[in-house]
């Protein structure tokens, strides 16, 4: 099955009233299958067709604070018009679930894959899970719907994987059946909504008295998220039998001197690269961060606690600085003596094979990191 | 106090602020002039004029403004704006 | 949170005294009624009620953000579509979110035909942000962007026809109306909430601060902005004019002298030239709408 027609298909399964999207590549498979689902009456959902992406989410904000479950689904420029509506939408606390198929930001215009989209909505509040492969790729759909609507969460959800990589390669996919979905996801139960028979103002204006506590609360909220997305990942365990209750997944790192922590599908190409640097000999592991936000920074320092180095890879750049997920970890292991190597690579889709993967270890095993990895030659002369 | 989770408000909260205070002219309505014709209810972008028991329009000095508007509007003139003492 | 006693748009609220689109909040909800949801812009009016924790507003109302107002209000109509609810939505916003920023949302939801009437109350400027220039300020006005100076008689360009373009979307009700004729705006927005698909009502709402008169006189002024043919006040249905409201015209210097932003078209010597443009602003309108009333022989 091909990844976006999964993820449309799991959609679907959550059951969302109201579906708003502004086609983009490469999100536009599933916002396609999701209309197509729609016309043939598979599901009964208001499918807007938005004249921009930042209408389709300010509708499904809309449609949220009225009481339905909503959906979208975008990537890259898509996301950065969304810019003002994300933030919007956070602080709102409306539980928002949408598919982010992560794309380089342009200029230059570049359609394929990197995670500078989803990363540079890191501080807008939004929840960020990203998948490895489709099956964890559809699985996050139910379990962002679970943890976004409990009431001790309230807050939107990004669902991000990786654009061409995983949204247009077929893999098998284990789906639920909508009587699986059902027990597992309940009709969603607003907060409070817009409702004649008891009025409510929502979005008003807070003064300088009132918007820095407004803000903790959103930063509480996010942090307290951990333990429902644990929890909401181990019951979808139990249930299904793929457990997620992990905000993080270790692979061959109990003994390992060098750690590589990656984000999305680089993960599957890290843990074949780990398998044959093992079998030569080369005690090297993975830690995969699913969940970005909310930032696991304890189970990650627990993790990481018996390694020599970290290797970080960022597909990703703060320009002057660093990958994101470098400077997390740094700051998750400051006052270990870990030393914390970043490396930004894959961006714009350059691909990443095993082979680079043991060139990245050579690096950290000589303590040569935060560097761009695989520039071209002529631009290194 | 816990805030109002993202930022909402349950009707009614604002008549805690009592714009009265801000008048410096106030309207006096004119029982005598007046005809009950609701213009000065209908003018008052406050809201805040009601008519009593006899029909008669009365603000609410709590949040009148003393914008003048009723009394500019009025078709009878029965409504004069007062210097305020306070 | 407590449930008090409040009128839909209730007292309290910070508009300046006399402020012509507090008052249109409160007839447009006289209007419309309780079974009402409003989505407002960012602007003026959803600065002035509501500053948390307090809210001037009876019915159920959400702002989000400066220009999404049509597109959260398109949200709304779906979920209520979905949940077989009834309750009407307006979409409220001035007319810098209206006919400026919002403009992408607002084509967008006209374009789908989405069930909602969009009222724009229009003071010609963005004066939540201190009078600057929109696309709705009429010439030669002086805003704090199109100041009048040495070489400038202030705004260079006339007001953008909103009702037009959203008329040429096939709404199937588009109103001008005003807030000096208070019962000609609450029949219009009475109308409009009650017909299927999307209806635009810009209503005229005359801003003492803005445009420099006495908060006593917003209803004149706005009296005087129909009595001159600067506004006109009409009704179109499925694309036709159908209404229009019929003056014995006044020269537009009885409406310019009264505000300070076209002061300068009078001091410190009077620009007949200029003036003469704007008459001829007021004369196409006439001729374009028939407003003139015509004595029979």
């Amino acid at each position: 099955m091909e990844g976006s027609h999964a993820v449309a298909r799991a959609v679907t399964m959550c059951r969302p009233q109201v579906i708003a999207a502004y086609p983009i590549t490469p999100q536009t498979h599933i916002v396609e299958a999701l209309a197509e689902i729609v016309a043939n009456c598979e599901l009964d959902a208001d499918y807007i067709t938005v004249e921009s992406e930042f209408s389709a989410l300010s509708a499904c904000l809309g449609a949220s604070a009225a009481g339905s479950r909503v959906y979208s689904a975008t990537t890259s420029q898509g996301l950065a018009l969304m810019f003002e509506v994300c933030f919007n939408v956070a602080g709102m606390r409306q539980p928002v679930v949408m598919s982010i198929v992560n794309r380089a930001l342009g200029a230059p215009l570049s359609i394929w894959n990197d995670h500078q989209d989803s990363i540079s909505l890191r501080d807008s509040g939004w929840m960020q899970f990203y998948a490895e492969d489709n099956q964890e790729a559809t699985d996050l759909h139910y379990i962002a719907y679970k943890v976004a609507e409990d009431h001790r969460v309230l807050l939107p959800s990004f669902v991000c994987f990786d654009g061409f990589i995983l949204s247009h390669t077929y893999e098998p996919v284990d789906m639920l059946n909508q009587e699986q979905a059902d027990s597992y996801l309940p009709p969603f139960k607003p907060y409070h909504r817009l409702d004649a028979d008891d009025p409510i103002s929502f979005g008003l204006f807070a003064s300088p008295d009132y918007y820095q506590e407004f803000r903790y609360e959103n930063d509480q909220a996010l942090r307290s998220a951990q333990d429902v997305v644990a929890s909401c990942g181990r019951e979808f365990g139990e249930m299904f039998g793929r457990d997620y209750s992990g905000l993080v997944e270790a692979y061959r790192l109990d003994d390992a001197d060098t750690a590589i922590v990656a984000m999305g599908s680089l993960c599957g190409t890290v843990k074949d690269a780990i398998d044959e640097l093992r079998d030569a000999g080369k005690k090297v592991g993975l830690l995969k961060i699913r969940s970005f936000r909310p930032f696991p920074a304890e189970e990650i320092k627990s993790a990481l606690s018996g390694v020599s180095r970290v290797a970080v890879l960022d597909k990703n750049i703060s320009l002057g600085s660093k990958g994101a997920a470098c400077l997390e970890i740094r700051d998750a292991l400051y006052g270990s003596q870990i030393p914390v190597l970043g490396y930004v690579l894959a961006l714009g889709g350059r691909d990443v094979r095993k082979k680079d993967i043991a060139a990245i270890v050579d690096n950290a095993e000589k303590g040569r990191g935060d560097i761009f990895y695989g520039l071209r030659e002529e631009l290194l002369k | 106090m816990a805030l109002n989770l993202g930022c909402t408000a349950k009707p009614g909260n604002a008549r805690d602020n009592k714009t009265g205070s801000w008048r410096v002219f106030k309207p006096e309505f004119i029982r005598e002039k007046c005809t009950q014709c609701g213009m000065c209810t209908i003018v008052c972008p406050e809201g805040c004029i009601s008519p009593d028991e006899d029909e008669f329009p009365v603000p609410d000095y709590d949040y009148c403004k003393g914008c003048g508007l009723c009394a500019e509007e009025c078709p009878s003139e029965a409504i004069e704006m007062k210097k305020e003492e306070k | 949170m407590t449930d008090k006693p409040c009128n839909l748009f209730d007292v309290g609220h910070r508009a300046c005294g006399g402020c012509a689109a507090a008052l249109a909040a409160k007839l447009i909800l006289e209007a419309a009624g309780k079974n009402t949801i409003v989505v407002s812009a960012t602007g003026c009016m959803e600065v002035f009620s509501t500053p948390y924790p307090e809210t001037a507003w009876g019915v159920p109302w959400i702002h989000s953000l400066f220009e999404n107002n049509s597109a959260v209000a398109s949200g709304v109509v779906a979920s209520l579509k979905k949940q077989g609810r009834t309750e009407k939505v307006i979409a409220l916003g001035g007319d810098g979110a209206t006919v400026d920023i919002g403009m992408l949302c607002i084509s967008g939801a006209f374009e789908r035909g989405t069930d909602f009437t969009y009222i724009c109350y229009d003071n010609e400027a963005y004066m939540n942000t201190g009078i600057q220039r929109s696309g709705a300020t009429p010439y030669d006005a002086s805003t704090t962007t199109s100041p009048a100076g040495k070489c400038s008689f202030g705004n260079p360009r006339p007001k953008k026809d909103l009702p037009a373009i959203l008329a040429a979307h096939g709404a199937p009700y588009v109103a001008t109306a005003s807030v000096a004729y208070p019962a000609d705006f609450k029949k219009k927005v009475e109308k409009a909430v009650n017909i299927p698909g999307p209806c635009y009502i810009q209503v005229h709402a005359p801003c003492c601060t803005g445009w420099g008169f006495e908060g006593e006189k917003t209803i004149a002024i706005g009296k005087l902005a129909i009595e001159t043919g600067l506004w006109v006040n009409y009704e179109m249905e499925n694309g036709e004019v159908t209404r229009v409201k019929k003056v014995r015209r006044k020269p537009v210097e009885d409406y310019l002298t009264e505000q300070k932003r076209f002061r300068h078209l009078f001091r410190p010597k009077k620009n007949d030239g200029e003036i003469a443009k704007i008459q001829q602003i007021a004369d196409r309108n006439a001729e374009k709408y028939g407003t003139d009333i015509v004595l029979k022989k």
